[in-house]
């Protein structure tokens, strides 16, 4: 917060932005500016929390939901609760999904899952964190239902014919995770290592798990 | 009760309401197979509109092989599939 | 039979290869969602994610498609904003005029 003091007679919140790294020139971002200065004068909204909920969103990363995976690779019982009930089994990480219904879906030798969001953008955000901008993107929610596998190369992630490519509309009130398949050459590894091989792609579909260090 | 069972065969309906739907042009009149049963939820096509979403709607994970879909017309192996949650008022059994 | 198609419905229509890279929020779109979500969520719940998609839906397809992703959420959250009477059309109008001004004169004073 800031220490200066203000000669306003009315008591709204004084917190300061930092500001833009380059001035606004167009006129969404105009836009924005006068939405947050109004609802603050109008006491709907604070700064402090505007603030606030923009720390929780570099909160949320895909690691979450890596370590959700991990945990599911290591721990049976925990794959199945997840398999399951999902919200409450990513509850027991301390993990909190709100609102949504989290479905997990398991990938195997012979099934690859992949999500899409043909009508908006749909994402289980609580658990992998703000979408990356190509699941938003027109391309993508266009081809992924028609075109997973050409989808698919352009993310490097070549399949066989043999495993059936299932692509996951989300069109409802379900957020879909996948769960990859664990990589070869895995299994003297720790819950934290696995983790790392577990990207944000992979819990999308787009990718695989990495294979452990040193594997090809 | 829900209206359908898990591996049932299933239609989406081929309507073209106007307004706020959540079904996809792509599924409309397309045949596909229950996979999953998720529960009731409120009606999308009335929260849209600021009702309350009541009479609740249960609503499934529907399985459509992609041949279904796009007849051959799109970059897939043949056994592929896509699957969509859907509303039962979208659907008829088959 | 004649389709209805809404705007923001793609699945199947042709696109071009997906632009992969990794694109860092910049300052202003990690403050329209951060108000999003504070407006959508309690207390305040002035509307939901429904109404919010029945909004975009209803821009036009020439915004639609021409719009930046985050250009489309501030967009519906002024006419939500209007529609659920916590702001109206006048004040919004007028605080764009101050907000211009401002930076036409140099600069966030």
């Amino acid at each position: 917060m800031s220490t200066h003091t203000h000669d306003h007679d009315h008591d709204h919140d004084h917190t300061t932005f930092q500001p833009d790294i380059k001035d606004p020139s167009q006129e969404w971002e105009f836009l924005e500016i006068a939405l947050r200065e109004l609802l603050i004068e109008k006491q709907i909204l604070s700064a402090r929390e505007i603030a606030d909920e923009m720390e929780a969103w570099e909160r949320k990363s895909p690691e979450a939901g890596a370590r959700v995976v991990a945990r599911a690779w290591c721990d049976d019982g925990f794959r199945q609760r997840l398999l399951a009930d999902a919200n409450s089994a990513v509850a027991e990480l301390g993990v909190e999904i709100e609102s949504v219904e989290l479905i997990a879906v398991e990938n195997t030798a012979d099934l690859h899952h992949m999500v899409v969001c043909t009508l908006c953008s749909c994402y289980p955000r609580g658990l992998l964190g703000v979408p990356p901008l190509w699941y938003k993107s027109f391309e993508y929610r266009s081809r992924a239902v028609r075109e997973p596998r050409a989808v698919l190369a352009e993310f490097g992630t070549e399949l066989a014919d043999s495993v059936e490519v299932r692509v996951l509309d989300s069109t409802a009130d379900c957020r879909h995770l996948v769960i990859p398949a664990r990589p070869a050459g895995t299994e003297g590894l720790s819950e934290d290592a696995l983790a790392a091989l577990v990207g944000r792609d992979s819990l999308i579909g787009t990718a695989l798990a990495r294979a452990p260090h040193g594997e090809a | 009760m829900s209206r359908f069972a898990v591996g049932q065969r299933v239609r989406v309906a081929e309507a073209q309401p106007p307004g706020h739907v959540r079904t996809p042009q792509f599924l409309r009149g397309r045949d596909g197979v229950v996979l999953r049963h998720f529960g009731a939820f409120p009606n999308p096509e009335r929260l849209a509109y600021g009702m309350d979403g009541r009479p609740a709607l249960d609503l499934y994970q529907v399985l459509f092989t992609m041949d279904e879909v796009w007849a051959g017309e799109g970059a897939y192996a043949p056994r592929d599939t896509v699957t969509a949650d859907i509303y039962e008022s979208w659907l008829e059994a088959i | 039979m004649t389709t209805n198609r809404a705007i923001s419905d793609l699945g199947g229509l042709p696109a071009g290869p997906i632009d992969t890279h990794e694109h860092e929020a910049t300052l202003v779109e990690r403050r329209i969602d951060a108000m999003m979500m504070l407006l959508r969520a309690k207390p305040r719940a002035f509307w939901v994610t429904d109404e919010n998609r029945r909004t975009i839906e209803s821009l036009t397809p020439e915004f639609y498609e021409g719009s930046a992703y985050y250009e489309r959420w501030v967009t519906a959250m002024r006419a939500l904003l209007i529609e659920k009477g916590v702001l109206d059309e006048a004040e919004i109008e007028a605080k764009l005029a101050e907000v211009r001004a401002r930076y036409a004169a140099g600069g966030a004073a």
